[in-house]
């Protein structure tokens, strides 16, 4: 924390806020990840620290060091174009895995199966 | 006055963020099926990404925003090959 | 033109990225970035990639700032539902089949995208065949009002930049 002193109050707030709102995202996603309780409910909880979570705490990252440096530090853009990427894709594959699977053992929590059309 | 207001506020978020870690991997340990440890093991990739964001904000350098993305990296391939074998039971077709 | 630069605006998003990167705007960094951009948009001529020309850019900021405005509204939604489990009982979560009149890949990659990222809703599968998707929503009041919420909020003006 030797540097800490050298940034102004008035990014410091800022700077403060947006990590513990950041933090809290993903506390708040993690513990629906134990709580919720059927699979697909479960789905959505990381998806808090994943879009508002990590993104919060990228914007103080950039922040932080931009004062600190006096220059633009961006480059955690970087992180946050590849999480809205990445994020659709794992969640959409581990969806439709568990759908197969659940299909395949009967599971009632697996979506009603569509009617399949009718051959003539 | 703003080293105070910082470092608080660091040390909170990285005490947030090691309780979602637990919180996390207590679903990996839990079960109870595969598909439910994978996403745990994807939140936990994530937390720990943000994690490391924090620590180079307390430590001031710039290093870890390396790490953070290495870690988001891999656990996206991670996570895809997972899924991947969940599915069809390989990886590689 | 075509044949040396196939997908421009890949290329150039492959540059910035790289710059960001180095975080320096130098001539070798800007050379190494340009070497780069090439090699991987020839990578994806090679794959065939599909190629998409975007119509009416001016309604893309005006589709981001929804976004964002979705993705604070439903954070806000989702942690409510998670950290008060006692209205648990009220709470119905579940499917929704919803059919899509778009077809280019772009706008459905697109539209995955959007419904992911926005906490509460799930993109599970898509049927090419007759191009329904599948939806898990975490607080499913009323399966029409989630048919319209997709249609008329992001697949119609998705559909206006892509098709």
């Amino acid at each position: 924390m030797t540097h800490a002193a050298d940034v102004p109050l008035w990014a410091a707030v800022p700077v403060a806020f947006l990590l513990l709102i950041g933090a809290g995202l993903a506390l708040a996603g993690s513990i629906g990840l134990v709580t919720l309780r059927s699979f697909y409910d479960r789905m959505h909880a990381p998806t808090l620290g994943t879009t508002l979570g990590i993104g919060s705490i990228l914007v103080a990252s950039m922040l932080y060091f931009s004062i600190l440096q006096t220059r633009f530090v961006l480059h955690e853009i970087l992180i946050a174009a590849f999480m809205v990427v990445t994020t659709p894709v794992t969640l959409m594959l581990l969806a439709r895995a568990a759908l197969y699977r659940d299909e395949r053992e009967g599971n009632p929590d697996a979506p009603p199966r569509r009617p399949t059309p009718v051959q003539d | 006055m703003s080293a105070m207001i910082l470092s608080s506020a660091i040390l909170a978020a990285q005490i947030l963020l090691v309780a979602a870690m637990g919180c996390a991997a207590l679903r990996v340990l839990r079960g109870p099926r595969a598909q439910d440890r994978v996403l745990a093991l994807d939140t936990l990739y994530v937390n720990g990404a943000m994690l490391l964001l924090v620590f180079g904000i307390r430590t001031g350098t710039t290093h870890y925003f390396e790490a953070a993305l290495l870690i988001s990296l891999l656990g996206f391939v991670a996570t895809a090959a997972l899924s991947k074998f969940l599915m069809r039971g390989e990886v590689i077709e | 033109m075509k044949r040396w630069l196939p997908y421009p605006a890949i290329g150039l998003t492959l540059i910035l990225l790289w710059l960001l990167l180095t975080e320096s705007t130098s001539v070798a960094a800007v050379l190494l970035g340009t070497a780069l951009a090439c090699a991987g948009c020839g990578a994806l001529a090679l794959v065939r990639f599909p190629r998409t020309r975007l119509r009416r850019l001016a309604s893309v900021p005006g589709l981001l700032r929804d976004v964002v405005v979705e993705v604070f509204r439903s954070n806000n939604a989702v942690a409510r539902i998670i950290l008060r489990p006692s209205r648990a009982q009220a709470r119905r979560s579940g499917f929704v089949r919803i059919p899509l009149d778009m077809r280019s890949p772009h706008g459905l990659a697109a539209l995955t995208c959007i419904l992911t990222a926005t906490p509460g809703t799930v993109w599970v599968d898509y049927d090419s065949s007759d191009g329904t998707m599948l939806l898990h929503v975490l607080d499913l009041i009323d399966e029409d009002a989630w048919v319209r919420i997709v249609k008329d909020r992001w697949e119609r003006r998705l559909m206006d930049i892509f098709e």
